[in-house]
């Protein structure tokens, strides 16, 4: 994977509005804000009501993966091109859901919603009809996703990226400064994991630095071995889904997971070590 | 700059106008020591944002089509909210 093969900006998303074979998706934690306008063409997925299960803190399964995209009129031939708001966290990760389950052909709109909007481009409110479809999703790709006891046994071992602020890794915030902070039992990280956050892969504008500023952010300047396989996590994994897409999508690195449960798991669970303070 | 009690947070909240009109399309961002980004919200309809930050000193730069950008220095403090009005 490369730059190229992952990432399409603007001009080349308002090329193809209404053409056949691509499905343009908003993904938003607030989806009022599709509601209120969005790209011309563009469906919506609420990444917690479409793509959480209700009950179980999980993704929804297999079959509720067919399911939505089915009702939505996504194939399994269409281009997916993602983009949605905070700089395309949740974009990100539907990007890193959708090649969980196995879709091959996902594109991400640099600078998402933010640019769009930056740019003056055109929202609208209409929604678009699409047929409903019958998607066939594969099993879930377990070299993309970490679970707690894999994250345990990589301490000291792999490289941890966790991707929150300075405050939420020093222990000192328990979410973003722009939510409330409620959630983890306990502030801190995860000991021997190098701060790095997501906002450093971002320009102003949302869309991503370049492959060589990137480089240096991760390898240079964080000292992460880019031989040793990496695991990145945030506070829900919607943040480092971002980092995972700039490591193992952009950069190509190729053993990079995300770890969803992040430190709200983390976080809540007994007995397990947690650093404190900030990054050395 | 304008203070107010805020229970156990330290709340930086306020408006962006342009010409007393709220700038409903745009973004604000917290910015703290060597432009370290903490957190950004889309404008509300009243051209509104609130943080929740850490006590201290931030940044607050607020970004709009047509190239807008502005900057303000804002201090918060667990227990307040502290309000700002941003004019472009």
């Amino acid at each position: 994977m490369s730059r190229s093969d992952v990432l399409v900006d603007a001009d080349w998303v308002e090329a193809r509005i209404g053409e056949p074979g691509i499905a343009l998706v908003e993904v938003d934690e607030d989806t009022s804000a599709y509601d209120r306008g969005h790209i011309p063409g563009a469906i919506k997925i609420d990444w917690k009501k479409d793509l959480q299960d209700p009950v179980r803190r999980d993704f929804v399964d297999k079959a509720g993966f067919e399911a939505l995209l089915s009702e939505r009129g996504i194939s399994n031939d269409d281009t997916v091109v993602l983009y949605g708001g905070n700089n395309n966290w949740f974009a990100a990760y539907a990007y890193w859901y959708f090649k969980l389950y196995g879709h091959q052909n996902v594109l991400l709109l640099d600078g998402g919603r933010k640019k769009w909007e930056l740019d003056s481009r055109e929202l609208t409110t209409d929604v678009p009809a699409r047929e409903k479809t019958s998607y066939t999703a594969t099993e879930q790709d377990a070299s993309l996703r970490a679970l707690r006891d894999e994250v345990l046994a990589a301490i000291g071992k792999r490289n941890l990226v966790d991707v929150r602020s300075p405050d939420e890794f020093a222990g000192r915030l328990l979410a973003p400064a722009h939510l409330p902070q409620e959630q983890a039992q306990r502030g801190g990280h995860i000991p021997t994991a190098r701060n790095v956050p997501w906002s450093k892969a971002a320009n102003d504008d949302g869309t991503f630095r370049s492959d060589d500023e990137l480089e240096t952010l991760y390898k240079g300047e964080a000292g992460l071995d880019f031989g040793k396989d990496t695991i990145a996590y945030c506070r829900i994994g919607e943040r480092s889904a971002h980092t995972w897409f700039v490591l193992h999508e952009i950069l190509g690195l190729p053993n990079v997971k995300n770890y969803d449960g992040s430190w709200t798991e983390y976080g809540s669970l007994v007995g397990v070590p947690i650093e404190l303070g900030d990054a050395r | 700059m304008t203070k107010d009690a805020a229970g156990k947070e330290a709340i930086v909240e306020g408006r962006v106008l342009s010409d007393g009109t709220p700038v409903r399309s745009g973004y604000a961002r917290l910015l703290g020591t060597g432009d370290e980004f903490v957190a950004e919200v889309p404008l509300g309809e009243d051209g509104g944002f609130r943080f929740f930050a850490a006590p201290g000193e931030w940044t607050l730069r607020v970004l709009a089509p047509g190239g807008v950008r502005a900057e303000r220095t804002v201090s918060a403090d667990i227990g307040q909210i502290t309000r700002v009005e941003v004019l472009v």
